[in-house]
């Protein structure tokens, strides 16, 4: 695909690969060991709910806000949901201008599909009357600097901000919604489908890589789970996996998601 | 596992639906098949390997593949707007992934294959019957193959697991809800493709994983007897 740009050179590639090889990284860090979590709230004043999100040099901002809308035919009691991911030209020279390109329509699907799937948002509860009017919960994401995993940094994000939004006020004649937050938050429940995504570089599988190492990644497994319970998987790019493989994969996810848990809970 | 789990259409566990393939359907493609699934109807066509254009996107170390995966406006209840959007966009990608594998693209530098997918009728498994009939076609053209990819749905109804989903079971909500799985598989068993949406625990998945191959192994024969048959009539 041309618009995948790669950026790390083939003699420091090849040195990634060996040092993996022997289970090394360049940064020190064990295979399955992911960067530190730094989550910082309320970064924009009018968004519902924001979070700057940092794993390493990878930095995303995401932003929650909320609409009124029409329930979706097949779910009249619920409310809806959207997840999109802008790859912003600022963020790294493998971005470009215009209108997005696969990455970033992959990204916002699958950070969509984790947080829909696994329960985390109570979308009944959404439901202003059944049928007619429900609320919209949108969730955004840019990308502000790619230093790798871009993916799971932006499913952290989403969850903090998710977590932490409240819902604006609702002048229910006017039928529309005055910019006043509530003291009221997005019904969440307390399961939390935390991301992995689990790379095999050469023969290794490894977690949250840096932008070097997710260059030389050939497959991409990315996993929304919770307490032991997967809610989504993609399989991404072009190498197979062996069958003991893919199961191993879900097991490198269970433990990784524990860890990764508890550094997130420190901003809950 | 519960005891007695029973399917709205009376299928085994394990028993996929009816299933019919067909080779060379397209006459003005270079290769071309239909893949039917129950109720689930997809064509697809291949042309090439042909020039890249735009010429900029031609890579002389190797040939490469795009895939078009498209829905027909009346294949389902409510009609969908005609011409691409996020989902299918993804499921073209998908598919791409599932059969890049198996393609010995490097013998066609600057060239490129192209896979046309479309869902006549629609009842949930669009993008396997969608990938099964695209292998079928690339067999068809004569794509030089180092194996055959199969793809399915495993899908979990309740705490039960399931072969070879129907929409009816796609929106099954009692208990833990649906949960679906599709897989494609090359016959010596490499997963090429792997998505889920739903609930599910890691022993589980692998169980999942397993009931993939055994179904795998059975769309594989349907393909393997449909290209054969295309033999036979020319």
């Amino acid at each position: 695909m041309v618009d995948k740009v790669r950026t790390t050179d083939r003699v420091t590639g090849e040195r990634i690969a060996k040092y993996l090889s022997e289970g090394k990284r360049f940064d020190g860090r064990g295979p399955l060991d992911f960067r530190k979590i730094i989550v910082e709230k309320g970064i924009s004043k009018k968004a519902e709910g924001s979070v700057r999100v940092k794993l390493g040099e990878t930095e995303v901002i995401v932003g929650v806000k909320l609409g009124i809308g029409e329930p979706y035919p097949d779910s009249p009691n619920k409310g809806n949901f959207m997840v999109t991911a802008e790859l912003l030209p600022l963020s790294s020279p493998r971005f470009e201008n215009g209108p997005p390109k696969f990455e970033a329509i992959e990204l916002g699907r699958v950070v969509d599909r984790g947080l829909r799937e696994s329960g985390f948002i109570d979308f009944e509860k959404l439901c202003i009357k059944e049928g007619e009017k429900v609320w919209t919960v949108f969730v955004d994401v840019y990308s502000i600097n790619d230093g790798g995993n871009l993916m799971d940094a932006a499913a952290l994000g989403a969850i903090i901000a998710l977590k932490i939004a409240k819902l604006p006020k609702y002048d229910e004649e006017q039928n529309k919604i005055v910019f006043e937050l509530t003291n009221k938050p997005i019904p969440i429940t307390d399961i939390i489908p935390i991301p992995v995504s689990v790379h095999k570089v050469g023969d290794a599988f490894l977690v949250d890589p840096t932008r070097e190492e997710e260059d030389l990644s050939k497959t991409r497994v990315t996993i929304g789970i919770s307490n032991g319970i997967i809610s989504s998987v993609q399989k991404s790019n072009s190498e197979s996996l062996s069958i003991d493989e893919m199961k191993k994969v879900f097991e490198i996810a269970n433990e990784v998601s524990k860890k990764t848990l508890k550094e997130l809970q420190k901003y809950f | 596992m519960t005891a007695k789990f029973t399917r709205p259409d009376g299928r085994g566990l394990k028993e996929l639906r009816s299933t019919e393939a067909k080779v060379g359907i397209i006459p003005n493609a270079d290769g071309s098949a239909m893949f039917r699934s129950g109720d689930t109807i997809a064509y697809a066509a291949v042309y090439g390997p042909k020039k890249m254009h735009p010429q900029h996107q031609q890579d002389p170390a190797t040939g490469q593949i795009r895939c078009t995966y498209n829905m027909n406006s009346f294949s389902v209840s409510d009609r969908i707007k005609p011409g691409i959007n996020r989902r299918s966009m993804e499921i073209s990608e998908i598919t791409k992934w599932a059969l890049e594998p198996v393609l010995m693209l490097e013998k066609f530098p600057n060239q490129v294959v192209d896979v046309f997918i479309n869902i006549i009728q629609a009842d949930a498994g669009t993008r396997c019957a969608g990938i099964n009939a695209a292998a079928l076609a690339l067999a068809h053209a004569g794509i030089p193959m180092k194996d055959m990819v199969s793809s399915i749905s495993i899908g979990k109804l309740d705490k039960t697991l399931v072969v070879d989903l129907t929409k009816e079971e796609e929106d099954y909500h009692e208990g833990e809800g649906p949960t679906d799985i599709p897989i494609s598989m090359t016959s010596s068993g490499k997963i090429t493709h792997f998505q889920l949406d739903g609930k599910i625990g890691v022993e589980q998945i692998k169980e999942a994983i397993d009931m993939a191959k055994e179904a795998c192994q059975k769309i594989y024969e349907i393909q393997k007897k449909a290209l054969k048959e295309s033999i036979k009539e020319e």
